[in-house]
């Protein structure tokens, strides 16, 4: 199968690579645009003048950064919970027998699947009484609740495929059970942490409902909720490039992720939803 | 799943069990606690406050007026139902659903054949089909917004057999198209890498077999390599299927319910946020809520998906 690489494989790779980033290429050039181009109607593809006024004036913008930052912030601190407390189900999942391991599962699984905009009313209802509504550890708990299936799915696969006689073999070699788990598991279970932090990274940083229900300002509004509010002075005309700009200004941080760990990426969404 | 139900004997390491009765109770213990955190935080965001949706869908309670919360039994859900907008809503949600995962399972298999046989240039093609998954909703919904804007976009000028001045949000099917268009682009590359995943386990000596005795590509397609990715099809299928059904950012970007586009979803979070229904609301919740259910177990069982036997902890 694999010999067949004349030019139907060259056809399929070119319709790849315009199919992904034909949009991506699309909002970067409209963040070009002009604002008076745009309110003028620009229907071309390109910018007719090209300015990098839309990046000064987003980065200007003392709601948009602070969005980014309460994103940031809440996407990291999510992530870095539920990861922590992923691990701990997934190794106990992958290593240890105990009553009550497939209920774990089938609850991960149905969490996974959970209609989040059900919650919505009672979770406004409820941070509300608790204070919680409009805070970073409103949006923090439910995203760590909503990321540990995918992280406790994907951690288990990889822990099953570690070899732990390994451990055992270095404590017979003489080392501490402290430097066996440091020196031997650490490093061959770290991969697969960090592939499930990548996941949970990129479900907190995409998440949009819960951002707009319970925010209402910019104290906890992440990004995807201040970008669909950012209407600029005119509500009939919304500023398409000034728009754009802040897309392709959040989008940067996927790219990077997806530049440096592709490889990663990739082998957590398959072992995760695959191979279970 | 055939090569991954050899994994559980393989479990490497494990400590033999029934050696000692205690060294079973504390490694049950010890496993109770921890998962024990992992599970509380699941369920705190998920059981308790659905339980709250179900006792308040029994009222009529409005946040503005709370102090004229009356209990209406079923009332809510008798309106809900014999409403033609929940059933106009639901048709959407369902004819998104179907179209989509049927569109994404099409092109995403072509995709996966040439990421399979592809043999330069891996990591480019990885990193390109990670960008469309990675790439935050509510920003592929503006781009496919813009492309498809009447002044600012560039679809009417590009295709030959639309009109310059086709306002592609004016109309019911022409929005829903633009909806599925965003949904489409930015979810096939997932479907794609997990039936990737399927392929590349179906056996190169089965191929090279049934080549061997003449069957067609169009036979070795639907006789060797689709039936030997069955569950990898499958569950693709089910995550998708459920995702979509879900689906709310795109339309809240791109038409906000306009043109009848409302999704289930939409329409939930509509009655709870901004009209502060806490009783339609919830009840609608709890409609919802069934239907992913029912969902999900309609296609476990249609397709006979067993996850967890799948992945070998049957």
């Amino acid at each position: 199968m694999k010999r067949n690489s004349g030019a139907g494989i060259w056809i399929g790779f070119a319709a790849i690579l315009v199919w992904c980033l034909l949009p991506v290429v699309w909002i970067l050039s409209l963040s070009f645009k002009p604002v008076a181009e745009t309110s003028a109607g620009s229907p071309q593809f390109l910018p007719e003048t090209w300015t990098i006024q839309n990046y000064k004036d987003i980065l200007a913008d003392g709601d948009f950064t602070r969005a980014l930052l309460n994103s940031f912030g809440i996407s990291l601190i999510a992530t870095l919970l539920s990861v922590i407390f992923a691990t701990l189900a997934a190794y106990a999942i992958a290593r240890l027998d105990f009553k009550g391991k497939r209920l774990v599962l089938s609850i991960a699984l149905a969490i996974a699947m959970f209609p989040v905009v059900a919650l919505v009313g009672p979770l406004f209802d409820l941070w509300r009484t608790v204070h919680l509504f409009n805070t970073w550890p409103g949006l923090i708990i439910p995203y760590m609740s909503f990321t540990l299936p995918l992280a406790i799915w994907t951690l288990s696969a990889f822990f099953r495929e570690i070899p732990w006689e390994l451990e055992q073999a270095a404590q017979v070699d003489g080392a501490s059970p402290w430097q066996a788990f440091r020196k031997v598991i650490v490093p061959l279970a770290a991969p697969g942490v960090f592939t499930a932090a990548i996941l949970t990274f990129f479900f907190a940083w995409n998440e949009f409902v819960l951002a707009i229900s319970l925010t209402s300002t910019t104290a906890s509004r992440t990004v995807p909720a201040q970008l669909s509010y950012f209407v600029g002075p005119d509500p009939f005309n919304p500023p398409f490039s000034q728009l754009a700009t802040a897309s392709v200004v959040v989008t940067i941080p996927v790219i990077i992720i997806v530049l440096l760990f592709q490889r990663k990426v990739v082998a957590g969404l398959t072992s995760g939803a695959v191979k279970g | 799943m055939t090569t991954v139900v050899a994994t559980p004997e393989t479990k490497a390491g494990k400590a033999p069990k029934a050696q000692a009765s205690d060294r079973a109770v504390g490694e049950n213990r010890l496993g109770l606690k921890l998962v024990a955190p992992a599970v509380v935080l699941m369920l705190i965001v998920t059981a308790y406050p659905m339980l709250q949706a179900l006792y308040l869908s029994l009222f009529r309670y409005r946040l503005t007026t709370a102090d004229e919360r009356e209990f209406i039994g079923l009332g809510n859900y008798i309106t809900a139902l014999s409403d033609s907008l929940f059933w106009q809503d639901l048709l959407n949600t369902l004819i998104i659903m179907v179209v989509t995962v049927a569109v994404e399972l099409v092109i995403g298999f072509a995709f996966a054949m040439v990421m399979h046989r592809i043999i330069f240039a891996r990591g480019i093609m990885r990193t390109s089909i990670l960008i469309p998954y990675g790439i935050i909703t509510v920003v592929s919904a503006f781009a496919w917004q813009f492309a498809f804007s009447l002044n600012n976009g560039f679809v009417n000028g590009w295709l030959p057999f639309v009109a310059d001045d086709f306002n592609w949000f004016g109309g019911h099917w022409s929005a829903m198209f633009a909806i599925m268009a965003s949904e489409i682009w930015k979810t096939t590359p997932f479907m794609s890498l997990l039936l990737l995943a399927g392929l590349s386990q179906v056996s190169e000596d089965m191929l090279e077999a049934a080549k061997v005795d003449g069957a067609t590509w169009w036979q070795r397609l639907w006789k060797v390599i689709l039936p030997n990715m069955r569950a990898a099809i499958m569950v693709a299928v089910l995550f998708r299927a459920l995702d979509a059904f879900r689906i709310f950012d795109n339309i809240f970007v791109m038409t906000k319910g306009a043109e009848g586009t409302e999704s289930s979803s939409f329409l939930t979070y509509r009655q709870v946020i901004e009209q502060f229904q806490l009783g339609m609301g919830s009840a609608l919740s709890v409609l919802l809520f069934l239907m992913v259910l029912i969902l999900a177990f309609g296609i476990v069982k249609l397709f006979k998906v067993d996850l967890a036997q799948a992945r070998g902890e049957g």
